[in-house]
């Protein structure tokens, strides 16, 4: 499996926000996005969860199945809220989405026990999600990567709100996913401590000339 | 799709969820009506039909804003954007989840409320069947609304305002299929089909426009 996007450039309202990104993720591959903020970070992330359209530019995947219409639909994205529901419990939350997102091909969810304690949190799946602190929320989100199969993750600012501890122990699932054959496109601030790394740095609208290519 | 549907109607259970809100309101709304008319009784079951249309309707609009902006605010709207499933589908379950928890109250309840208004037997039961297929349209149409005012921060009383006009032929047929029931030389059936076609055409034409509504709100 392969991510390709080529020339991509997106625009809200009147303004250009990034132009001309290109980048091609084999199985296996992360791309770490970053930049001061602003740069689009989270544009981009967003265009590639089809979320918005692209202003140029194509997004497509290679191996993928044949009726796929989208990239979006083996994604998974973890954005700025967390989409989980304050008023459910845990196990309520994260049972729900198991079950609407399904598993794509070529993989299985989680159940909702060893998800939570790949996050750490252990026993506490009873509990509405608005008891939780703010970073037990956030790794309660990220357990809802774990129990659907998507081989894209596409994570904006996974860690925040997080403590060290869990940065590593993301950073351990995050491995993980990537050895399966998983791809990973994330914004972030801190180095996840990941393996095969790509980075992509945005530049801002000063640079329209486009992102910055180095490997990390 | 079931799993959306039954978490839903457990939402609207739970603290916060909208499904008794509406159901007071409506109770309130009609309660009210015998103290503002006074005691005749003729009048009241005369007018009873329609008070009990007109309290339905303003009652199914009340919580309808939060339908796609309470997913939007957590970002869970993102997530059912992303998704193969069609996004049809989607909004078509949460309409009936919605009319689950709040419509479906209101035609349960307003047999009780047809006592207060004097209304007999057969106005009552007119009542709720014209209540439980007409009331389904209006979250139909209502899914709309919300759907374009999703990202409006207090879109409540826009919604209503850009709803009540398209809902007004579902309470018109509604009203007229009650009174047919009840006085004779008119017939029943005719306003009672039209108000189901009016659901049933609503039920495709909303999920459509409310999908592609929130396809281009999404930013």
């Amino acid at each position: 499996m392969r991510l390709l996007a080529e020339g991509l450039s997106a625009r809200r309202g009147e303004d250009l926000i990034f132009n001309d990104i290109s980048f091609a993720l084999d199985a296996g591959e992360a791309l770490l996005v970053t930049g001061p903020n602003g740069s689009g970070k989270s544009t981009l992330l967003r265009v590639l969860a089809g979320l918005l359209t692209a202003e140029t530019g194509r997004l497509k995947l290679e191996g993928g199945p044949p009726e796929l219409q989208h990239p979006s639909e083996l994604s998974h994205y973890l954005g700025h809220r967390n989409a989980m529901k304050r008023e459910l419990t845990v196990a309520e939350n994260l049972s729900f989405w198991k079950r609407f997102l399904g598993d794509s091909f070529g993989g299985a969810g989680w159940e909702i026990g060893a998800a939570a304690e790949a996050v750490g949190l252990p026993g506490i799946t009873h509990l509405p999600f608005g008891y939780l602190s703010a970073g037990q929320q956030r790794r309660m989100a990220m357990a809802k990567l774990l129990v659907a199969y998507r081989p894209i993750w596409i994570l904006d600012e996974p860690t925040a709100a997080l403590d060290a501890a869990a940065d590593t122990l993301f950073a351990g699932l995050v491995n993980a996913h990537l050895q399966q054959g998983g791809i990973v496109v994330a914004a972030t601030h801190q180095p996840l401590g990941l393996g095969r790394v790509k980075e992509l740095r945005m530049t801002g609208f000063a640079g329209v000339d486009g992102g910055l290519w180095h490997d990390a | 799709m079931i799993a959306l549907f039954f978490r839903d109607l457990k939402l609207s259970i739970r603290a916060g969820g909208g499904a008794m809100i509406g159901v007071l309101f409506f109770m309130t709304v009609v309660a009210v009506i015998p103290f503002g008319v006074g005691p005749d009784l003729n009048l009241l079951s005369r007018i009873g039909p329609a008070i009990l249309w007109i309290g339905a309707l303003l009652a199914s609009l009340l919580g309808l804003d939060r339908l796609f902006q309470a997913e939007r605010e957590d970002g869970s709207l993102d997530l059912m954007l992303m998704q193969e499933t069609p996004l049809i589908a989607t909004v078509f379950v949460k309409c009936a989840a919605h009319w689950a928890a709040t419509g479906l109250p209101l035609v349960i309840a307003a047999p009780l409320l047809g006592l207060f208004m004097n209304m007999d037997e057969l106005a009552i039961g007119a009542t709720m069947l014209t209540l439980l297929v007409g009331t389904p349209a209006i979250t139909f149409i209502g899914a709309v609304g919300a759907a374009v005012a999703v990202s409006l921060p207090r879109g409540g009383l826009l919604v209503s305002i850009l709803v009540l006009p398209l809902a007004i032929p579902v309470l018109i047929f509604g009203v007229s299929a009650v009174y047919a029931a009840i006085e004779d030389p008119a017939p029943f059936l005719p306003p009672l089909m039209i108000l189901a076609a009016i659901t049933l055409f609503f039920a495709v034409i909303g999920p459509l426009a409310a999908a592609a509504a929130l396809r281009h709100a999404s930013d």
